[in-house]
């Protein structure tokens, strides 16, 4: 861990001097220029947008399958259906980011073009060109690729409510729903707040498949139909084979900020776990 | 006195939850099963002898033709090198903390590490050896890199699993065999390491699968090349995650093609190493009532 940070910034640190420009919010990526100007801003922004909007997306579908499994489903085929969902994180992830550029891309075109139509008074849905390469697109793809995580820890906390208090709820009357409201909900809440922040690290550090569906532009927009955005871990993968000296550790110094975004995110949710089971022990 | 029914207002809310949550399940699932279809569908054009057999050299990108034999064989020996380095250490350090760490402070740091470490994204352990390995021991990207990327992934899963099937063994076991006067590293090969062992295979065919599939790490470490390089020691090789991404990016059908069926070889590779350490799981699981 400490051999991680140690050799990203002694690598990151020349470049960073021969910057021509301040690098936590110069927004244009050209450290291959003769004089180099790079800048963390609008990457930062592309990883933090996608990712939030990948969870947003993630959310209350994860929250809804672990529900199902642990709750709805029949408890004889509840395993296996649980092992359908974590075949979705067994997909490598350039074979979602094959299956987004490929088929999602062209697909999300026609959804798109009606979100902007009829919802277009919405900051986020503005914008005059719409496509199907968009940051839309690739949160969908993070959203799927994060789904599986978030379920299944979800599911975990669910199942370890304690039974008395699903049996206490029903006694009084309560329907399934207002059990599940009454006892599984507030049980689980922490599990799950960290369940949400494993899968947020997952997104940020995603590489591949954003790389393949990104249309790596530099700027900050928040018009997600548009065909902008880009991400730290995108650009790491994309540029770097045209990279330079100074380009190299240009990209090392933002992989640096990437390292520390997830570490700080990762580290959140493991101390909400940490505490809740030291207070149940 | 009757038996009062539900008011239609809750039972219409109850009804829409459940409508909700099995929603929810359905949405989740037509992802896996559009990708798993579509890949299956694209990637038997040209999943054949020749793709399995012949490399990509002299071949272009808009000439048909051409293999994944120099991405597949990179793929075995990197992940193989990767299992070779972080397998040993990962049970080694899960025996520590289960078997001799206890609760101290020193354990409860390299657990917290541990969990921290699973959640480092596959790029900044690329950046990592591309960093020490490239620039800073001035050596070559290779095969070999590309490996240290992946175990640096792959030990923290291992050491995982491997605790958490460690902690499954009875303590029953162990005192029996103090009891008969049997020293503690005795102890542990004898009877700690083969009563949890079909657990750990378990967990570390996942995590052998989860590096199988990672394309980040290796694009920085491993680099591009279109020819046979068995030796992974020195210059670049290829491996299948790459050969897809280095295929899907280009505009050419018959690439994409070929990025089809090398994500095909991919999946069905990682799928069969889940599906063998599931069932390896399920058969010989010493819980398996449960």
């Amino acid at each position: 861990m400490a051999a991680i940070a140690v050799f990203l910034i002694a690598e990151a640190i020349p470049a960073l001097q021969a910057n021509n420009s301040s690098f936590l919010t110069e927004l244009l990526w050209t450290p291959n220029n003769t004089p180099p100007v790079f800048g963390i801003g609008a990457l930062a922004f592309g990883t933090i947008m996608s990712s939030a909007l990948a969870l947003a997306m993630a959310m209350p579908v994860a929250v809804g399958v672990a529900l199902f499994i642990s709750h709805y489903a029949p408890r004889k085929i509840a395993g296996a259906l649980g092992y359908v969902v974590d075949l979705l994180a067994a997909v490598p992830s350039v074979v979602y980011g094959l299956w987004g550029v490929i088929f999602l891309v062209p697909f999300m075109q026609g959804p798109s073009e009606f979100l902007n139509e009829y919802l277009g008074w919405f900051p986020l849905f503005s914008g005059d060109p719409v496509v199907g390469r968009s940051m839309l697109t690739a949160a969908i793809v993070l959203a799927i690729m994060i789904l599986p995580i978030i379920a299944a820890i979800s599911r975990e906390v669910f199942l370890q409510v304690p039974r008395m208090n699903e049996e206490a709820a029903l006694a009084l009357g309560a329907t399934r729903w207002e059990m599940i409201k009454m006892a599984v909900l507030p049980f689980g809440r922490p599990g799950v707040m960290s369940a949400a922040m494993l899968g947020l690290g997952r997104a940020m550090g995603e590489t591949i498949a954003v790389a393949l569906i990104f249309p790596a532009t530099f700027g900050i927009t928040f018009g997600i139909l548009g065909p902008n955005g880009n991400s730290i871990a995108a650009n790491i993968a994309l540029g770097f084979a045209e990279a330079g000296e100074v380009g190299r550790g240009a990209l090392i110094a933002s992989g640096l900020v990437l390292f520390i975004i997830t570490l700080v995110v990762n580290m959140a949710a493991r101390m909400i776990i940490a505490r809740r089971s030291g207070a149940s022990a | 006195m009757s038996i009062q029914t539900l008011s239609t207002g809750r039972r219409a809310k109850d009804l829409t939850v459940r409508c909700l949550v099995y929603l929810a399940f359905a949405v989740a699932v037509i992802p896996l099963v559009s990708v798993i279809y579509l890949v299956i569908k694209n990637g038997m054009a040209r999943f054949d002898f020749d793709f399995l057999y012949r490399s990509m050299k002299n071949i272009g990108p808009r000439d048909a033709g051409g293999g994944a034999y120099h991405a597949i064989l990179g793929t075995l020996q990197q992940v193989g090198l990767a299992s070779l380095m972080s397998v040993p250490i990962g049970i080694l350090t899960a025996i520590y903390l289960v078997e001799y760490g206890g609760k101290g402070r020193l354990a409860n740091a390299i657990r917290f590490f541990v969990d921290v470490m699973t959640g480092i994204p596959s790029v900044v352990a690329g950046l990592f050896i591309l960093a020490f390995w490239v620039l800073f021991l001035d050596l070559n990207y290779s095969g070999f890199a590309g490996a240290l990327a992946l175990s640096v992934l792959m030990m923290p899963t291992v050491v995982r699993s491997a605790e958490e099937m460690l902690k499954l063994v009875p303590d029953d076991l162990r005192e029996a065999s103090y009891a008969l006067g049997v020293p503690k590293w005795r102890t542990i090969v004898k009877v700690v390491l083969p009563t949890a062992l079909t657990g750990i295979v378990t967990g570390v065919m996942l995590a052998v699968a989860r590096v199988t599939g990672e394309t980040a790490p290796l694009l920085l470490t491993v680099f591009f090349t279109d020819s046979i390089n068995a030796n992974p020691f020195t210059n670049a090789q290829m491996g299948l995650p790459l050969f897809v991404f280095d295929q899907a990016g280009r505009p050419n059908d018959t690439a994409i093609d070929r990025a089809w069926a090398g994500a095909l070889t991919l999946i069905l590779i990682v799928m069969l190493l889940n599906l063998v350490a599931r069932l390896i799981a399920y058969w010989r699981s010493p819980a398996r009532g449960r």
